[in-house]
C-alpha cells in the first residue's frame, strides 16, 4: 500500500543495523528459554545487516492485528524488506505449507497445526511458543442475561454458539467445559472463532465461548466474561521458520522481533498471554 | 419446430430468451478439430478432480470412516433438506417464472436479474443476508420471534429456506425459459373455450412445460444438495439438526482429511445416483 513510501524512507533510515542489533538483544532479553538464540544470534551479526527482500509470513487468523502492527514496525526497521501476510485458519496453512506453498515463516494457532508442518518436515529448527491465548465468554454488550460463569451458558433458553470441535477454539472450550464439569448443548459448533463471534454480534446467539483476543477486537459489539476455567485450557501459539523459506536470514529476524520485548507489548495490547 | 427441452434450457444461467435452434440428425456429422480438441479439454478438467477423488479415497478405511451414525444423520438431514427446500422452490418459483415469462410489467428486466443474483452472490453472503432478514435480531425476523416465537435459525427449517434461497433462481430461470419457448397459443385456445386463466395454466401449460420444470427442480435439488456457504452461515452445525453433508465434509477437512474424502464420495455417489437416474426418467426428450 504505502510501499513507494517506504522506499523513499529507506534512505533515511541508516540505522538499520543498529535497529537489528537492538532487536536481538530484546529478543534475547525475553526469551531465556529459547533453545534456538544461536539461529537468531547469527541475523544479529553486525556483518549482516543487509536484510532484503520479502518475507511472507502465513500466521493464524487471531494474529491478523498484531502481525499487521509487527510487519510494518519489521519493515521500517529493515528498510529494503517487506513483509507480505496470509491470514487464514491454522489448518488450512498448514495444509498449503505441505503442500508446497511458498512460505518463510509459519505462526499457528495450535501445536497441532504447527505439528502438521513439522511432522511434513517443513520447518526448520523447533518452533518456539511465542504467545498464548485465553478463552473468554462473549455475551450481548451490557451482559443482559447476566452471564458470569460457563456454568450459566446451560440456563434454558440461551442461545449458545461453541466452535468445532475440529478446529483449535472447540478443542479448548471443550477442555474448559470438562474441567467445569459442565456439559452444555450449543445451538451451533461453528467452524471457526470468528464466525462463533460474530453469531453474538449479530444477536442471533445469546453468547459463544471464544478468544480473549476476539472479544477485544471485536470492540464494544460483545462484552467478554472471564472464567477459572479457562486457565487449563490455553492455546500456545508456535513460530517457526520453514525449510523452504526463501528468505531464512529476515524471516529469522521477524521472529526475533515478535519474540521480542516490543512484539510482546503488541500482543499483550491484541489480549495475548506472555508465553 | 423448436425444442421444448434442449438441455440449454436447462442449465438455467441464460438470462436471455432461449434461442431457438433447429434439432434432428444434423449434429451426428463430423466433428470439426477447433471443436473436438477444447470440448475433450473441458471434459477431463471436469472430471479430474472427481478422479482424483477416486483415486486418493482410503478405500480400506471406507466401510469404518462412513459406519458413524454423525455420517448418516448428515446424508440423511441432506436428503430431506434439499427435498424440502427443491418442493418449496417449485411451488413459490413456478409462479413467479410463470409472471416472468407471461406478464408484462414495469421494470421485469430488473426483476429478473434480481432474481438471479443469489446465482452469482457468495453463499456466505446469502447466509448473512438471511440471518438480517429473518434471523432472531432481523427485519422480519423479530417480529417472527415476538408475534409467533419462531426462529429460524439453527434451525432445521433454517437449512431448508437457506437451501432453497441459493437453489431457487436455478428452477425459476429453467422454466421461465421453456415457458417462453412454449407456444402461448395453446393457452390461448383454451381460455376461448371456456377455461379460466388459472385452469388453462393448470391443465395446459403445466403438462407443456413439465420436462422444463423437472430439469429445473433436479438442478435445483442438486444445488441444495451441495449448499454449503448459506446454510452454515443462517443455519449453523449441529449433528443431526442443521450438519448437512457438506459441512461434515468441511469440518472433517480440518483434521481428518481421509475422512472428508469418504464423506465427499457418499455425496458424489449420491448426486451421480439422482442425477443419472431423473435425466434418464424425465430430462431427456421421448
Amino acid at each position: 500500500m504505502t510501499r513507494s513510501v517506504r522506499r523513499t524512507r529507506r534512505l533515511l533510515r541508516l540505522a538499520g543495523a543498529g535497529a537489528v542489533a537492538v532487536l536481538a538483544l530484546g529478543a534475547c532479553s525475553s526469551s531465556p528459554d529459547a533453545s534456538d538464540t544461536k539461529g537468531s544470534g547469527s541475523s544479529d551479526a553486525p556483518a549482516s545487516p543487509k536484510l532484503s527482500g520479502t518475507v511472507t509470513v502465513f500466521a493464524a487468523a487471531s494474529l491478523k492485528e498484531s502481525f499487521t502492527t509487527l510487519g510494518k514496525e519489521f519493515e521500517q526497521r529493515h528498510p529494503g524488506t517487506e513483509v507480505g501476510f496470509n491470514f487464514g485458519g491454522s489448518d488450512t496453512l498448514a495444509a498449503s505449507i505441505t503442500s508446497g506453498a511458498p512460505a518463510d515463516v509459519f505462526a499457528a494457532a495450535s501445536p497441532g497445526t504447527m505439528k502438521t508442518v513439522t511432522d511434513g518436515n517443513e520447518a526448520s529448527g523447533t518452533p518456539v511458543t511465542f504467545a498464548r491465548n485465553q478463552l473468554e465468554i462473549a455475551t450481548l454488550p451490557g451482559n443482559p442475561d447476566k452471564v458470569t460463569s460457563l456454568k450459566d451458558l446451560t440456563r434454558s433458553g440461551l442461545k449458545v454458539v461453541l466452535c468445532d470441535k475440529t478446529v483449535p477454539c472447540g478443542s479448548a472450550a471443550r477442555k474448559a467445559l470438562d474441567a467445569a464439569g459442565v456439559r452444555l448443548t450449543p445451538v451451533s459448533y461453528e467452524q471457526d472463532v470468528k464466525s462463533a463471534l460474530n453469531k453474538v454480534e449479530l444477536k442471533e446467539a445469546d453468547a459463544a465461548v471464544v478468544y480473549k483476543t476476539d472479544v477485544r477486537a471485536a470492540g464494544g459489539k460483545v462484552e467478554g466474561v472471564e472464567f477459572p476455567e479457562s486457565a487449563g485450557a490455553v492455546n500456545d501459539y508456535p513460530i517457526a521458520v520453514l525449510k523452504n523459506a526463501e528468505h531464512a536470514e529476515a524471516a529469522k529476524a521477524f521472529i526475533a522481533l515478535v519474540r521480542s520485548a516490543e512484539g510482546q507489548k503488541v500482543l499483550g495490547r491484541a489480549g495475548f498471554l506472555k508465553p | 419446430m423448436t425444442s421444448l427441452d434442449e438441455p440449454g434450457a436447462a442449465t438455467g444461467l441464460r438470462t436471455r430468451p432461449p434461442r431457438r435452434r433447429r434439432t434432428g440428425a444434423r449434429g451426428r456429422r463430423a466433428v470439426p478439430l477447433p471443436l473436438l480438441l477444447p470440448g475433450l479439454l473441458a471434459l477431463a478438467f471436469l472430471l479430474l478432480p472427481l478422479l482424483a477423488l477416486l483415486v486418493r479415497a482410503p478405500w480400506r478405511a471406507l466401510p469404518e470412516q462412513l459406519s458413524s451414525t454423525e455420517v448418516w444423520q448428515a446424508l440423511q438431514l441432506s436428503l430431506i433438506s434439499a427435498t424440502a427446500a427443491t418442493a418449496v422452490s417449485l411451488v413459490l418459483g413456478v409462479p413467479l417464472a410463470w409472471l416472468l415469462a407471461r406478464t408484462d410489467f414495469p421494470g421485469r428486466g430488473l426483476v429478473r436479474a434480481l432474481v438471479t443474483l443469489p446465482l452469482v452472490l457468495p453463499p456466505v453472503v446469502g447466509g448473512v443476508a438471511l440471518l438480517l432478514a429473518l434471523g432472531r435480531n432481523g427485519v422480519v425476523g423479530q417480529w417472527l420471534d415476538a408475534w409467533f416465537g419462531i426462529t429460524l435459525p439453527f434451525t432445521t427449517t433454517g437449512v431448508v429456506i437457506a437451501e432453497a434461497f441459493v437453489a431457487m433462481p436455478f428452477l425459476v430461470i429453467s422454466v421461465e425459459g421453456t415457458l417462453r419457448a412454449a407456444d402461448p397459443r395453446y393457452e390461448e385456445a383454451a381460455t376461448t373455450l371456456g377455461a379460466s386463466r388459472f385452469t388453462a395454466f393448470r391443465r395446459v401449460t403445466l403438462p407443456l412445460i413439465a420436462p422444463g420444470i423437472a430439469a429445473g427442480a433436479v438442478l435445483a435439488w442438486a444445488r441444495a444438495l451441495g449448499e454449503f456457504g448459506a446454510t452454515i452461515t443462517f443455519a449453523g452445525n449441529f449433528p443431526g439438526r442443521t450438519q448437512t453433508m457438506p459441512l461434515s465434509v468441511y469440518l472433517a477437512l480440518q483434521n481428518d482429511p481421509e475422512a472428508a474424502i469418504a464423506l465427499s464420495l457418499v455425496l458424489l455417489t449420491v448426486s451421480i445416483a439422482v442425477l443419472a437416474a431423473l435425466r434418464d426418467r424425465w430430462m431427456t426428450t421421448p
